[in-house]
């Protein structure tokens, strides 16, 4: 197995006075495409902002590529190399398609991995077309792909993907399934909050099960035809 | 000699010029009011006293230093944004994420507490400053003739205003801006250092008051109140003119002033009422402002 980039140990997070996550122990390798799949409400989304440093109180352990991260303000994660796609797009709706592009600076924490603005209009061709356009004029399926391609020219080298899939056109998902195999084979470290099981299934090597905060269950790509309807049965799909 | 509805054209033409450097000032100080709400939030009252500060600061320059009119106007910003900068790091930065009262309440005592130290070493009774050596003089258009120094004003603001306005508009820096006063925890998570922005927004904009208050001084006397009193004004062309439009604080702020001139001329008991009638007006119809959104 290759060096782990991201880990995190005993993870607790609160919102105001509610405890949300509690006790999450996770790790992800570099160049690995992990899903994290659970019930609505089980705190996937959450995670991601604990990992982000966006809760308001968090508490346990946090490394990033072995250094201890836990109490770094977001903008320095970012700095690491971390990108994160929120679930809500968190497009811009005062800035342009190609100025809401080019907002993340570049860092220069994986150089190997800048995706330079022409490839990124090569993998999303409607970008180009759209890039004068106010950010939140474009389509539900655009501005899933601007999200996306927003955080692949900073050179962030793990991406934190939240529900990328929902709510869109079988051809966009299908076109977003070819995205995540391109970044995979080019090195990036992927984590994918997904509530399309049908989605996620064949695009992750490893697949974190959350339940009520905490991971009750990792199951390997290898294992998960054979555990298919129990997980399933347990996603109640 | 003409007239225009009764009054004599030279005296309408003299109250639409003062109107257009109010208007000027208001444009300033409501745009740096304006971008200051957008990204911290914060209704700065004491905005109009760091007007006054700047105002004071040029004077200070000059009699006991010697630093004359130009210098101040390069010098006396930075100052002053130097002051924004180390009030926003020590006393604002524990107020964000507080409600707005929070914000209006601090620099509200920020106001009293700076006018006070204001009026311990100059008093109240109204200092000078002289318009500068190359600015004095008549420019004579034919029609009317027209003081240079007001002139002068109305010019170093709007462009100071247009600078502004473009640097958020235009550039790389202003998207980042713009992205901030939407959604400022977004914007950091991708990478930008939000408070050293914040920051450095706060210190702008208070450099923009500083300006006003510099290119101010000459056409009045100088008392520690002159920025409170200017600040109601601008509460209220801000509001007109709806928060967080950079283009429409500037067109509002040149509106109201020449809104006030008018008002002079032809009903001079309104003249200082003017605006927050149209407050009230623009409030019943657009309760967000003329150019503002929901
Ligand atoms: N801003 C918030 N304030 C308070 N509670 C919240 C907030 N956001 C989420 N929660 C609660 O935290 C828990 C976990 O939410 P989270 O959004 O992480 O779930 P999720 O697994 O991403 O689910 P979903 O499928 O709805 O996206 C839920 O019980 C939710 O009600
Ligand atoms: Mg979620």
């Amino acid at each position: 197995m290759s060096e782990t980039v991201l880990s995190l140990k005993n993870v607790n997070g609160w919102y105001g006075e509610s405890h949300v996550l509690h006790g999450v122990d996770l790790d992800v390798s570099r160049g690995e495409v992990v899903s994290l799949i659970g019930r609505n409400g089980a705190g996937r989304t959450t995670i991601l902002r604990a990992i982000m440093g966006l809760l308001e109180r968090r508490e346990g352990r946090i490394e990033l590529k072995g250094r201890d991260v836990s109490s770094a303000a977001p903008h320095r994660l970012a700095r690491a190399g971390l990108g994160y796609c929120p679930e809500e797009r968190g497009i811009f709706s005062t800035l342009t398609c190609e100025e809401n592009l080019l907002l993340p600076p570049v860092t220069r924490a994986g150089s190997g991995m800048i995706v330079p603005l022409s490839e990124i209009y090569e993998m999303f061709p409607n970008l180009a077309e759209r890039a004068r356009s106010p950010g939140t004029r474009l389509s539900g399926g655009e501005q899933q792909m601007l999200a996306i391609a927003r955080i692949l020219r900073t050179g962030a080298d793990i991406l934190l993907l939240d529900e990328i899939s929902e709510g869109l056109a079988p051809v966009i998902v299908q076109t977003l399934a070819r995205v995540i195999r391109e970044l995979k084979s080019r090195g990036f470290t992927i984590v994918m909050v997904e509530q399309n099981f049908r989605f996620a299934a064949p695009l992750a090597d490893r697949f974190f099960i959350i339940e009520h905060g905490r991971v009750i269950d990792v199951v390997q790509q290898s294992d998960l035809a054979q555990r298919m309807d129990e997980i399933r049965r347990f996603l109640g799909v | 000699m003409t007239e225009i509805f009764g009054v004599p054209a030279q005296v309408l033409y003299g109250q639409l010029l003062l109107g257009l450097v109010n208007g000027s000032f208001y444009a300033l100080l409501s745009l740096g009011l304006s971008v200051i709400f957008g990204l911290l939030n914060i209704v700065n009252f004491a905005h109009g006293t760091m007007y006054m500060v700047g105002a004071f600061l040029a004077y200070v320059l000059l009699s006991p230093l010697g630093l004359n009119y130009w210098w101040a106007l390069a010098l006396v910003p930075v100052l002053a944004a130097g002051i924004g900068i180390f009030i926003e790091r020590t006393v604002l930065k524990r107020i964000y994420g507080l409600d707005n009262i929070y914000g209006l309440l601090v620099t509200f005592a920020l106001t009293m507490i700076i006018e006070g130290v204001v009026r311990v070493y100059f008093g109240v009774s109204g200092l000078r400053y002289p318009v500068p050596q190359a600015l004095t003089g008549m420019l004579d258009l034919g029609f009317m003739r027209l003081p240079i120094y007001r002139v002068w004003v109305i010019v170093a603001a709007l462009g100071l205003c247009l600078l502004t306005w473009a640097i958020i508009e235009r550039t790389r820096l202003g998207a980042t801006l713009r992205a901030g006063t939407e959604n400022p925890k977004l914007v950091q998570a991708f990478g930008v250092n939000v408070p050293m922005l914040v920051t450095l927004v706060f210190g702008w904009g208070v450099g923009l008051a500083a300006f006003a208050g510099v290119l101010a001084a000459p056409l009045m006397q100088l008392t520690p109140q002159i920025g409170h009193s200017i600040i109601i004004t601008v509460f209220g062309v801000v509001v007109i003119g709806g928060m967080g439009s950079i283009l429409g604080s500037i067109l509002t702020g040149l509106a109201l002033g020449l809104l006030e001139g008018v008002a002079k001329v032809y009903y001079p008991e309104a003249s200082s009422t003017v605006i927050f009638v149209v407050m009230i007006l623009v409030l019943l119809v657009r309760p967000h402002g003329l150019f503002g959104k929901q």
